[in-house]
């Protein structure tokens, strides 16, 4: 568990993404500039499991759309297999906290979605999503509206839609924390099967320590904002990881420590700006 | 869904059932008061004649509606077609109107989202020009219209595009960012995502905005009509006043009221069945 060596390079050619000293600062020029992001390290390897574990606001989701494309970073560089991200591209999929299923749609048109914008027939697309749809569980629910859906089947649902365009990344924010317990135990199991059978890199944020050791191969510890990284844990655990495990009571303990820090002086920087409030007013 | 699907039809026609009897009293409890004024002579007939008069005789009425019958021995056939006529004439105003105002709206919405240089160059304009009541674009609209269809729909149309508009932009403000994102991760081009993705989604709350101004359209028509851009029923409301034909005047109000009613349902069935997905 040493401090961040910093380069786990897929065996073959470059990593599945690449950041160097990214920085993010939104509304960069005007006086109400955030840094959320500064100088982040992080290489991704092909079918890597890194999990993004931080205090709340600390930039992880911020990290996750520059590296989805859908932000541009105002510092460093992101590379999606040795290519520089510049834009969206259906190769890194990003599935978000809350389903963003379209609810004029039906299940299986939703899972079709992306495959009909790419130009597929109707009826080679339907086939494709009908079968992604057994594959993560919802079989039998094709005609099915979203709303029709449980929380935890709709999340189901978004990863087969992000499936159906066969990335080579999945960039999941905070995917199951609207979920309760139960559901969200079993949606992580869902996940390692998905990620095992797709070869994928999966790039997952949560602020959960229990579903940061459930799945991470390496678990990457944000500092509180402007988020860098403090620290890169590796878990080289056989899955499924038994929570009983003294060895992750160990890990938990470790992950406690190095997150109390952070949330300390997110909470800090808190008060001193609602104190800078007060003086104001 | 089956077994949702079988229940639904029948608490749907029970519920149609009992909104269908408390119609039929709350009507009857209001001619009924009517009439029985008319009955204690409280109300002079001539000003104010019940139901039952201003809808005997129907025929002698309905050749008012219009020129062609009002002299001469018209058939039956011929009033029938007379008033159907004018009554088509009214609602096909409303509904070009309508749709007019739907389209252009949605376009100049879309456009000005999409083009922050288009927004500020007409959200002002806009602005200024959505309190003027549709009545100050009266003679504006005859002025370059002259008489005749083309004044009367562009003012159903000049009342629905400003608050169209305004709802078209807070529709697309009030999105889930999601949606948008979602779209252009799944590779979608800037025109996939206003066709498939930002139209379907606002849709449904503009449909409602129009058929809550629906009965604002209604009216505005008939303003027009009754200054005579020729025909329609707000004509024959002012044939009713010049003439002081208090039942020609009852019967076109009994008529415009089944109208506006049928309009409002017939909409209410397109929102149902085509964007049946926001309940």
């Amino acid at each position: 568990m040493s401090e961040a060596s910093n380069s786990t390079t897929a065996p073959d050619g470059a990593p599945a993404i690449s950041c160097k000293g990214t920085g993010k600062i939104w509304g960069a020029g005007t006086d109400r500039a955030v840094e959320a992001l500064k100088d982040f390290n992080l290489d991704v390897g092909q079918n890597e499991f890194v999990v993004l574990l931080g205090p709340s606001g600390c930039g992880k989701s911020t990290l996750l759309y520059l590296i989805a494309g859908l932000e541009d970073l105002t510092e460093g560089t992101i590379e999606g297999h040795g290519v520089p991200v510049t834009g969206p591209d259906s190769d890194r999929s990003l599935i978000f906290q809350e389903s963003s299923l379209y609810p004029w749609l039906s299940v299986v048109e939703n899972v079709a979605f992306g495959l009909k914008l790419r130009g597929m027939t109707k009826s080679r697309r339907r086939k494709v999503a009908e079968q992604l749809l057994i594959d993560v569980g919802l079989g039998g629910f094709e005609t099915k509206r979203p709303d029709e859906l449980s929380g935890g089947m709709r999340q189901r649902a978004a990863v087969a839609r992000a499936l159906a365009m066969e990335p080579s990344v999945l960039l999941m924010d905070e995917p199951f924390a609207a979920l309760d317990v139960q559901t969200r135990t079993k949606l992580q199991d869902f996940l390692i099967q998905i990620w095992r059978d797709s070869g994928a890199s999966v790039l997952f944020v949560t602020h959960h320590i229990d579903e940061a050791m459930a799945l991470a191969d390496r678990v990457v510890v944000f500092t509180a904002r402007p988020g860098t990284v403090k620290s890169i844990v590796p878990i080289d655990m056989p899955r499924p990881r038994d929570p009983r495990d003294p060895a992750i009571h160990a890990l938990r303990d470790h992950l406690i420590d190095l997150l109390a820090d952070e949330v300390d002086r997110a909470f800090a920087e808190q008060e001193q700006i609602s104190d800078k409030d007060k003086i104001r007013a | 869904m089956s077994a949702t699907n079988k229940k639904a039809p029948k608490t749907r026609l029970s519920r149609l059932a009992t909104a269908a009897v408390w119609s039929i009293v709350s009507v009857a409890l209001f001619t009924g008061i009517w009439e029985f004024c008319w009955y204690m002579r409280w109300a002079n007939p001539m000003l104010l004649p019940p139901p039952h008069m201003f809808l005997q005789d129907l025929f002698y009425v309905g050749r008012l509606f219009d020129k062609s019958t009002r002299l001469g021995n018209p058939s039956d056939m011929e009033v029938v077609v007379t008033v159907l006529r004018t009554i088509g004439a009214t609602i096909m105003r409303v509904i070009i109107g309508l749709a007019a105002a739907l389209l252009v709206s949605l376009a100049v919405g879309m456009a000005i989202r999409y083009s922050p240089t288009f927004g500020k160059l007409v959200m002002p304009v806009i602005n200024l020009l959505a309190p003027v009541s549709p009545i100050g674009w009266l003679p504006v609209a005859m002025l370059i219209f002259g008489l005749g269809d083309a004044p009367a729909i562009f003012l159903v149309y000049i009342a629905l595009f400003f608050i169209m508009t305004l709802a078209t932009l807070h529709l697309i403000d009030s999105l889930p960012p999601s949606y948008v994102q979602a779209a252009r991760i799944l590779g979608a081009s800037r025109l996939q995502i206003f066709f498939h993705v930002v139209l379907p989604a606002i849709l449904p709350g503009l449909f409602v905005v129009l058929r809550t101004n629906m009965f604002a359209a209604l009216m505005i028509v008939l303003i027009a009509e009754s200054v005579g851009v020729g025909g329609g029923l707000g004509l024959v409301v002012i044939i009713a006043r010049n003439t002081f034909d208090a039942q020609l005047a009852f019967f076109t109000m009994f008529i415009i009221g089944i109208v506006g009613f049928v309009l409002d349902l017939v909409l209410r069935n397109i929102q149902r069945r085509v964007l049946n997905w926001q309940s």
